[in-house]
């Protein structure tokens, strides 16, 4: 370890220092400018009763913004939603991604049409997405209706259904963004030696137990990796409620960060909304600690 | 080497290019960066009208850009509802604003609380000939703010009732002259849907309810409205609501969705306009701004009142578009001129709004032939005389938190997923939180 340490410091060479720095600088500046600042600002709102239809930063509530939203019926249901949203979102995103991968990656031929085929749907924007589903999910007239009625089935009331908004929303983005966590694993994938598996086969290991003795484990870091990924972004979200269900059916499906966005912009109460999005920070930060904790005492290196 | 291009004299040529284009570009860019303030012949008008009326207004705006060459009109249009206002409400406090805005006369109240609208004296309206008695006396009184005037109004905006002519032919709903015979109490207009769907064979009537907590809130103020209830009281800080003719509206849309499956319980707005559009319902419930949406689909449809469903006085559901003028700093003579100006030429070309489907508050319009040979938008003017705006109210208004927390309980009803009580609970617990909260105005 020590030695590591000594050649990084003598093999880092000197008067790089500011060039160094002044590439940075356009980045840092827009950073601190757009990023840090107003994270800061948001958080010296929070204790403001701050509005959007007045200049600065209001009369000082102190710690009462936090009170209401955490009193806030509302606010705790939004936060389930999310999280409920994650639940719905993150299994199937890492386990349906790992599949398709090992699957893609086995196939001999035509294997650039399969990487695209499940890659392409994650550069749509997200109102394309919500667009396209909207569409699929229409009662009556969509593809998804016609097709269960044409089946026998009774059409299910894809986003007006409180119990099945939510699972429609988490199909339609699990259908959006597997693509890059299929990538992910894909690039996995292909660092791990061949000769393993020639190996492995040699001592006698069927298919699967190379995938569960081989793979898996040496997939750990890009798990963990798409796992900490996929947590946060689920919890980000928030274009879906906004475009398919306006966060309906009846409140069923808003999500905290659409919770803050009616309360900031919709009320123009943004000291509140900034105390809303605070704790949400907290919560985000709170999960990524643990995962992190947890993944890091499986990791060998670290 | 020296004489091919080298990729770092291509890259170097393509930024100074672009540049020495954007330097060039538009004074507002100029302006802004300078802060000289904005060219005093410029105009800047946003809006949020797309769809059917929005060609309208852009017809509307040509015509005063061809009436006045000297002036550039600069119009935008942003995405109705929240998009709309908190932009308007940021540049105004940025001292950014337009020197003409559209404003919902139910959200114009919340600005004109929070000092963002410039106050309009009479004798300034009076240079430009507007005066009080030429407008809709309903929509102009409730655009008034403790007897000062912020607002214009050029339109009301009602909520009315579709039919498809040759459904309601065929099941006897037309009298002879091929309009829809009056239809009057709760029992008249179930007889009429089921008579309708039984010519479809689907649906008696479609109006969005998923995804959407405007509409199904429109019909359900329509109706109470009808039995004299109000939601709100002293600016949004009470809620009144009356637990009894609630439940009696929401039993009603219950029985038409749930009971009796004369209209659908869960369709969006789109697919509700879709189903109507393609003879799949006979009736289509909804703002008659959607009269272009179905002029265009070429279907044959008129337009008129929403029957009086539960008797008593004649109530609908509507709002008013209003210009509004935000507090500007530089505000002076000229530009107030120019200003008004601009609004009464909107005025002036009423008839073309009207096309669109409103019904205009200019009365020298409004009382003209011209007006009522304009079928079928002519059929519903009596609507802006019994118009029941949104309650006001810092949290209520045209696309608010308000219309959500309504609209979505009263969908929640219609689409069967819950009981009439449990939606009066809700609405009463959810608007009690919002009346005790401080107002951000």
């Amino acid at each position: 370890m020590t030695s590591v340490v000594a050649a990084r410091r003598e093999t880092r060479p000197s008067g790089h220092g500011r060039p160094a720095l002044l590439f940075l600088a356009p980045f840092l500046v827009l950073y601190l400018l757009f990023i840090v600042g107003p994270a800061i600002y948001g958080l010296v709102m929070s204790f403001f009763d701050t509005s959007m239809v007045s200049t600065g930063l209001g009369e000082f509530a102190g710690l009462s913004n936090y009170a209401e939203a955490l009193s806030s019926s509302d606010f705790w249901a939004a936060l389930w939603h999310t999280l409920w949203f994650t639940i719905l979102t993150t299994p199937p995103l890492i386990v349906l991604a790992l599949v398709f991968a090992l699957l893609a990656e086995r196939a001999s031929k035509a294997r650039w049409f399969f990487r695209l085929a499940f890659f392409l749907p994650y550069i749509l924007p997200s109102a394309v997405v919500a667009l396209i589903w909207i569409w699929m999910y229409t009662p009556a007239l969509g593809l998804l209706s016609r097709t269960m009625t044409a089946l026998g089935f009774s059409e299910p009331n894809w986003l007006g259904d409180p119990d099945l908004a939510m699972v429609s929303l988490a199909l339609t983005t699990v259908w959006w963004t597997l693509g890059f966590n299929f990538v992910l694993y894909l690039a996995g994938l292909q660092e791990i030696p061949r000769d393993l598996y020639e190996a492995s086969a040699i001592d006698g290991a069927g298919p699967w137990q190379q995938i569960r003795r081989i793979t898996l484990p040496l997939l750990s870091r890009t798990t963990s990796l798409v796992v900490v990924l996929q947590v946060i972004a689920s919890m980000k979200v928030f274009d879906q409620m906004y475009i398919m269900t306006q966060g309906g059916p009846n409140f069923a499906t808003r999500s905290l960060l659409q919770y803050v966005f009616d309360v900031g912009f919709t009320d123009f109460r943004t000291g509140y909304a900034a105390a809303a999005s605070t704790l949400f920070f907290l919560v985000v930060l709170a999960v990524s600690t643990a995962w992190l904790v947890m993944t890091r005492r499986q990791e060998p290196e670290l | 080497m020296n004489n091919a291009l080298t990729r770092r004299d291509l890259l170097r040529a393509t930024l100074l290019g672009t540049a020495a284009l954007t330097a060039a570009g538009c004074s507002s860019v100029g302006a802004g960066l300078l802060d000289t303030g904005p060219d005093p012949n410029t105009l800047a008008y946003w809006n949020l009208f797309g769809g059917g009326d929005g060609v309208r207004m852009t017809q509307m705006e040509d015509g005063y850009r061809k009436a006045n060459p000297n002036i550039d009109l600069q119009a935008v249009t942003l995405a109705w509802g929240n998009p709309y206002y908190t932009k308007l409400a940021l540049a105004t406090v940025g001292d950014r604003p337009p020197e003409v805005a559209v404003s919902h006369l139910t959200r114009m109240k919340t600005l004109a609380a929070g000092n963002l609208l410039q106050e309009l004296h009479p004798e300034d309206l009076e240079r430009h000939g507007m005066s009080a008695e030429k407008f809709n006396q309903r929509a102009w009184e409730a655009g008034l703010v403790d007897g000062k005037i912020y607002a214009i109004p050029i339109d009301t905006h009602p909520f009315v009732l579709f039919y498809n002519t040759k459904i309601c032919e065929e099941a006897g709903l037309l009298d002879s002259a091929g309009k829809l015979k009056p239809i009057k109490g709760q029992d008249g207009f179930i007889d009429a849907l089921t008579k309708a769907k039984q010519v479809t064979g689907q649906y008696g009537a479609t109006h969005g309810i998923n995804s959407d907590t405007a509409t199904p809130w429109r019909l359900f103020q329509t109706l109470y409205a009808q039995l004299g209830g109000e939601v709100l009281a002293d600016e949004g800080t009470r809620v009144v609501l009356d637990d009894a003719k609630a439940r009696q509206v929401l039993d009603y849309l219950r029985l038409l969705t749930v009971e009796k499956g004369l209209m659908p319980g869960s369709i969006d707005y789109q697919g509700a306009i879709a189903l109507f559009a393609s003879g799949a319902s006979g009736f289509h419930l909804n703002g008659e701004w959607e009269i272009s949406t179905f002029q265009t689909a070429k279907m044959p449809f008129s337009m008129t009142l929403v029957p009086n469903v539960f008797g008593g006085d004649y109530a609908v559901q509507a709002d008013s578009h209003t210009l509004v003028l935000p507090v500007r700093p530089d505000q002076d003579r000229a530009r107030l001129d120019l200003s008004l100006g601009f609004v009464r030429s909107m005025l002036d070309q009423s008839l073309t709004w009207a096309e669109g489907g409103h019904v205009p508050a200019w009365q020298p319009f409004a009382k003209s032939a011209r007006y009522k040979k304009l079928t079928p938008q002519s059929n519903y003017a009596a609507a802006a005389d019994s118009a029941v705006y949104d309650p006001p109210g810092w949290y209520s208004g045209s696309g608010s938190n308000f219309e959500n927390v309504m609209g979505g309980a009263v969908g929640a009803v219609e689409s069967g997923g819950m009981s009439s009580d449990a939606a009066i609970a809700q609405i009463r617990s959810k608007l009690s939180h919002l009346a005790n909260t401080a107002p951000p105005v």
